[in-house]
């Protein structure tokens, strides 16, 4: 039978004993008296009590215990000293264990429910994969279930539709809502070459991709995954409670013994009050709220923050998030775009952005990208060149529209004019540490384009965040100490170690946690040691592979400001863990003295009724705290203007 | 006479808990049965685990055959935290658990509530 079934069954049959306990007074008699009672309760015993009896009695015989142990021993007592008084004629007890019965029942009932609730996050996001596809089957779009779609199928995705598995777009464009795996609200514009996530949703447009992962290895599934794992993950102050959960429930039988002991033996009181006080103690000691009070928290804590696009690996992580002092960033990829990018043109805007496309359209150098990049965006004419020729370390020559044009370093200048004013120019820029690259044409310089790997837009912010919150930051680079600090005077970051090689970051970082503990932020290969020996460490989702493995917090949306609200929602768990865990505890060491009568001097009792009424209360409470983290409002210090 | 009586009894029980939860006893241990390369393990839900500790051969695939025949809600879950399972066990019903045994070492299991606990030893 059910629990929810036993509930009602020893509801009902309790009410008629409820009733007579509160009309007593008014001169009202329960029909048949005890008799009534006693056939009510053995129903209740049997049919609502008796799996707990069974389940106490199947885990004594491998000298275990556990909660079931604690209600079996309490309404059993109650019951059977019952029958005795009754055949002795003397007072009973029998509500005791009918009321006890039904309170735990029902605390069992809410608890399961919200277990439940705790546990549906990873249900909700596997539900969010495609059911089908329309894939390219000789020739032609036939629709398939999801399980038949295969790497390199070519798939078809209409407007409003589900994008089945993670592929790249061939042909077509559109906006997708990624807002189910990556957090992000706002649409993201995709077309041809661009990556897609599976049971992302296509919007607007219609277009056909190249499936390049399926199964298990989209990123839905490996998202699902590591949330699975970090919600069943073991956080360290649990420890403790597992602990105290082997020895809980049989110390509770000796207090409960001790209790019948010292009210019978030492103060002499009757073998009934004496044996309500014990069947109190059994009755409100409560393992439960002491066992859920960690991995309901953990749960909730870490689906959320899933579905905010922070993926926290464990439970361990949340804890050392508590005592970080400094937080360090990689600066390629992490703080800055990871790419150079054109920031300032001095001279005629459109003509000089013009002449150095035309001269660089064929070069893959990263500046001249940079530049064709730039052109592309703003959609610049190139023109066609003639006499291509390379100047030997210093740049390139070409003729344009019958004059001559030239593109290159600053050695150029040896043969080259430039006005007083561009000179300028170049001082200020390359003092920020921008590379300058110069254009001419007929012999004299006109114009400058300054190119540099430039911050993240949201980095400036991130960092203040984390400011705030009192961290010092720390940027580490392979860069020259010039290029670094003009980066980090740009973002704020507090302190600078530049020139570090790739191998010698994870020492860096240990040195630093000589003053305390640090997170590490970073995305590439080359971070994957430090990630991993940082105290935290956070991979920035569009990171490698190995960097994302490193790591114990990935940041899916790849914002930096995601770093302050994973902190953040990392405390908020923490914090709501250590709750759950000091009342699970107060509530045992301060309702067991109680329960045992250790107040009944000042007047404070617990009946056994009330007692089983706390103690359902109690785990419900911790399980009620722990889904409300749901809702708890996480403070971060991000400012949402950028 | 018979409050001394009683006296005596309930400190007996008292050594007699503490003995039967809190003294040394054996755990059963059982190792899987291998048959066409997969090592398969029946574990019997009823008042904790039977057996307690079980021991599997590493890089063999190995499927653990959990049924709940208690009642209580306290085992309706079992839970592998270092492989994130966590699997509802329905009264009753046998639920074949998949356990990847490329990692050699020991790994506990414990219920929903973490009170009871098994141990699974990979080598």
């Amino acid at each position: 039978m059910s629990i929810t079934n036993r509930f009602w069954v020893s509801l009902i049959l309790s009410l008629p004993m409820l009733a007579e306990m509160i009309l007593h007074p008014f001169g009202w008699m329960l029909p048949g008296g005890e008799w009534t009672m006693l056939v009510l309760t053995t129903s209740i015993m049997a049919v609502s009590a008796g799996p707990f009896i069974q389940s106490a009695w199947a885990s004594f015989k491998k000298h275990h215990s556990n909660m079931d142990t604690l209600v079996a021993i309490g309404t059993a007592t109650a019951y059977f000293y019952s029958v005795y008084a009754m055949i002795t004629h003397q007072a009973v007890f029998f509500e005791s264990a009918a009321f006890v019965t039904t309170f735990v029942l029902l605390g069992q009932v809410f608890e399961e429910r919200m277990r439940n609730n705790a546990s549906n996050a990873v249900e909700k996001l596997v539900n969010l994969q495609a059911k089908e596809a329309e894939v390219m089957r000789d020739g032609k779009l036939v629709k398939v279930p999801l399980s038949s779609v295969v790497v390199g199928d070519l798939i078809r995705v209409k407007p409003g539709e589900k994008i089945a598995v993670d592929g790249v777009i061939t042909k077509g464009s559109s906006a997708v809502d990624e807002s189910m795996v990556t957090g992000e609200s706002m649409p993201v514009e995709k077309r041809q070459g661009d990556h897609v996530i599976g049971s992302t949703i296509n919007s607007n447009g219609t277009f056909m991709f190249r499936a390049e992962k399926v199964g298990s290895d989209t990123m839905l599934a490996q998202i699902v995954e590591l949330v699975k794992k970090a919600q069943n993950s073991h956080a360290p102050i649990q420890k403790l409670t597992d602990q105290v959960s082997n020895i809980f429930v049989p110390i509770v039988l000796m207090i409960s013994i001790l209790t019948f002991l010292i009210w019978y033996v030492l103060i002499g009181a009757s073998v009934a009050n004496a044996l309500i006080f014990a069947v109190s103690v059994v009755v409100i000691a409560c393992p439960c709220a002491l066992g859920l009070a960690t991995p309901t928290a953990l749960m909730v804590g870490t689906g959320r923050s899933a579905k905010m696009g922070i993926l926290i690996k464990n439970g361990e992580v949340l804890e050392k998030v508590n005592d970080l002092t400094t937080v360090v960033f990689d600066k390629t990829g992490t703080i800055t775009r990871g790419k150079p990018e054109v920031t300032d043109i001095v001279g005629d805007h459109k003509q000089v952005l013009s002449l150095a496309a035309s001269l660089e359209a064929n070069s893959e150098h990263p500046l001249a990208t940079a530049i064709l990049a730039m052109a592309k965006t703003e959609g610049v004419q190139t023109a066609a060149v003639t006499d291509f020729q390379a100047i030997e370390g210093k740049g390139v020559r070409a003729t344009i529209n019958g004059q001559t044009a030239f593109i290159g370093n600053d050695k150029l200048l040896a043969d080259y004019p430039i006005t007083p004013d561009l000179k300028q120019r170049v001082a200020q820029l390359q003092a920020a540490a921008k590379t300058v690259v110069f254009v001419g044409l007929a012999d004299q310089v006109i114009g400058l384009i300054a190119i540099q790997d430039t911050p993240k837009v949201t980095s400036r912010a991130a960092i203040a965040a984390l400011k705030k919150r009192g961290l010092k930051t720390v940027m580490l680079t392979g860069d020259n100490q010039r290029v670094a600090q003009a980066i980090a005077d740009q973002v704020g970051i507090d302190s600078v170690i530049a020139d570090v090689l790739p191998a010698d970051k994870a020492n860096h970082v240990k040195a630093l946690q000589q003053a305390g503990d640090v997170a590490f932020v970073g995305d590439g290969i080359n971070d994957a040691p430090a990630l991993t020996v940082a105290d935290v460490g956070i991979a920035m989702g569009s990171g490698t592979d190995i960097a994302i493995e490193s790591g114990g917090i990935v940041l899916v949306k790849n914002d930096l400001r995601d770093v302050d609200r994973a902190l953040a929602i990392s405390r908020k768990t923490f914090n709501r863990i250590k709750l759950n865990l000091f009342w699970a505890f107060v509530y045992n060491v301060l309702g067991i003295p109680v329960a045992a009568g250790v107040f009944y001097a000042i007047g404070i009792t617990l009946s056994p009724e009330l007692a089983g009424l706390a103690m359902a209360l109690s785990s419900l409470s911790v399980v009620t705290s722990s889904v409300l983290l749901n809702r708890a409002k996480i403070s971060t210090n991000v400012s949402e203007a950028v | 006479m018979i409050r001394i009586l009683v006296l005596i009894v309930g400190l007996a029980l008292i050594g007699f808990i503490a003995w039967w939860f809190f003294g040394k006893h054996a755990v059963a241990t059982e190792a899987a049965d291998v048959a066409d390369n997969v090592q398969q393990i029946e574990v019997d839900v009823n008042g904790g685990y039977s057996p307690e500790r079980i021991v599997l051969k590493k890089g063999v695939p190995a499927v653990l055959n959990f049924t709940r025949r208690d009642p209580s809600s306290c085992l309706d879950r079992v839970v592998f935290s270092d492989f994130g399972i966590n699997r509802e066990l329905p009264k009753g019903e046998k639920q074949a658990i998949n356990i990847d045994t490329s990692k050699a070492g020991e790994f506990q299991w414990a219920c929903g509530m973490d009170m009871f606990h098994g141990k699974l030893i990979i080598k």
